[in-house]
């Protein structure tokens, strides 16, 4: 309850409505509970304001845009509202190498990694450490400008690629290409239980596992051992509602490689026929008691 | 009935559409996003392959 008695009122947050958002809103109203959405490209906030009209009410956060995704998560927490997931998750799973300090702070699991901050840096660190090796931006998604860096001359024509764009770009994270099945899983984890994961096959010809990239889903059975991890990635990162990515490693076993703080779940659903969207209403609802 | 504007095919509106809901041609895959008209609904091309776009 708000403190002028207002009750408190559930949102849904975003910048594009798809499948995601409108099943979200399907199962809030199958369970008579009101879901209200607010556009975040037409919805401009007074950030001074002393009475915000969401304050205290509960938000889910579904923004598809990074920056529209972390910004207004900003904006609408500093003014009071909860939001679902808070800032402190959106920040640290947003960007590839504060999810890696965090996750190894806490003893997590993941693929060894290195970041430079020019080009000869980026490869000297290359070419002590060997190929191949990963390039990702530190904030991106669905496999975009993701690379395999196979030897020393496709770095060279990548790192150089990267110097003509946006600053972001400057900022060079490296992963080991963990040797592993030809597929990854993504763990759907919901309050304190991983409640669905899928394997994500990589599509013909393409060795990123993404299904943005035509990757292939299928049901995975939650072992203990993935629930443990998938909720200790959960509590590190004060993360409510996550898409947990994992790896197979043949050498170290579950690897986490990344967290997505406003994880799509069309295809999880579609393949293990587990409601996620009622799941995920019943958290919010929970979240208020 | 809204035509596709990369292949022309027909792009079916839900009969729960909403504003900005993002529809797929069946035949080309090209994603719209829903906009509202006079005559209920138009489209416009989604946002989809911005800089920042993805989570």
């Amino acid at each position: 309850m708000k403190g002028n008695n207002k009750k408190t009122s559930f949102f849904i947050l975003y910048d594009q409505l798809r499948w995601e958002e409108k099943s979200l809103i399907d199962a809030a109203k199958k369970k008579d509970i009101k879901l209200e959405v607010i556009n975040c490209r037409e919805n401009p906030i007074d950030l001074d304001k002393d009475e915000f009209t969401y304050c205290d009410d509960i938000i889910l956060q579904r923004c598809v845009s990074y920056y529209n995704n972390l910004h207004s998560t900003a904006a609408f927490e500093g003014l009071g509202a909860k939001m679902i997931n808070s800032l402190y998750t959106a920040i640290m799973c947003g960007n590839k190498l504060f999810t890696h300090m965090e996750l190894a702070k806490s003893g997590i699991a993941i693929p060894k990694a290195f970041c430079a901050f020019s080009n000869q840096s980026a490869m000297d660190i290359l070419n002590k450490n060997g190929y191949p090796k990963v390039i990702k931006p530190v904030v991106g998604s669905w496999g975009r400008m993701v690379a395999l860096l196979k030897d020393k001359e496709a770095a060279e024509a990548v790192i150089e690629d990267r110097e003509h764009m946006y600053p972001l770009y400057h900022v060079f994270y490296f992963e080991e290409f963990v040797k592993r099945p030809p597929r990854d899983i993504r763990c759907i984890v919901v309050g304190n239980k991983v409640v669905a994961a899928i394997y994500r096959y990589s599509g013909d010809n393409e060795w990123k596992t993404n299904m943005a990239l035509g990757g292939k889903a299928e049901a995975c059975k939650v072992t203990n051992e993935m629930e443990g991890l998938c909720l200790k990635v959960a509590k590190t990162l004060k993360g409510e509602i996550l898409g947990v990515d994992l790896m197979e490693s043949d050498e170290n076993g579950l690897l986490v490689h990344e967290v997505n703080n406003t994880t799509e779940f069309k295809n999880t659903v579609r393949v293990t026929e587990i409601d996620i969207p009622s799941l995920i209403i019943d958290h919010m609802v929970t979240t208020n008691k | 009935m809204i035509k596709c504007t990369e292949c022309d095919a027909e792009i079916k509106i839900p009969d729960d559409a909403m504003e900005n809901e993002i529809v797929t041609c069946p035949d080309c895959g090209a994603s719209y996003e829903l906009i509202k008209s006079n005559n209920g609904f138009a489209i416009r091309p989604a946002q989809s392959v911005g800089e920042d776009w993805g989570e």
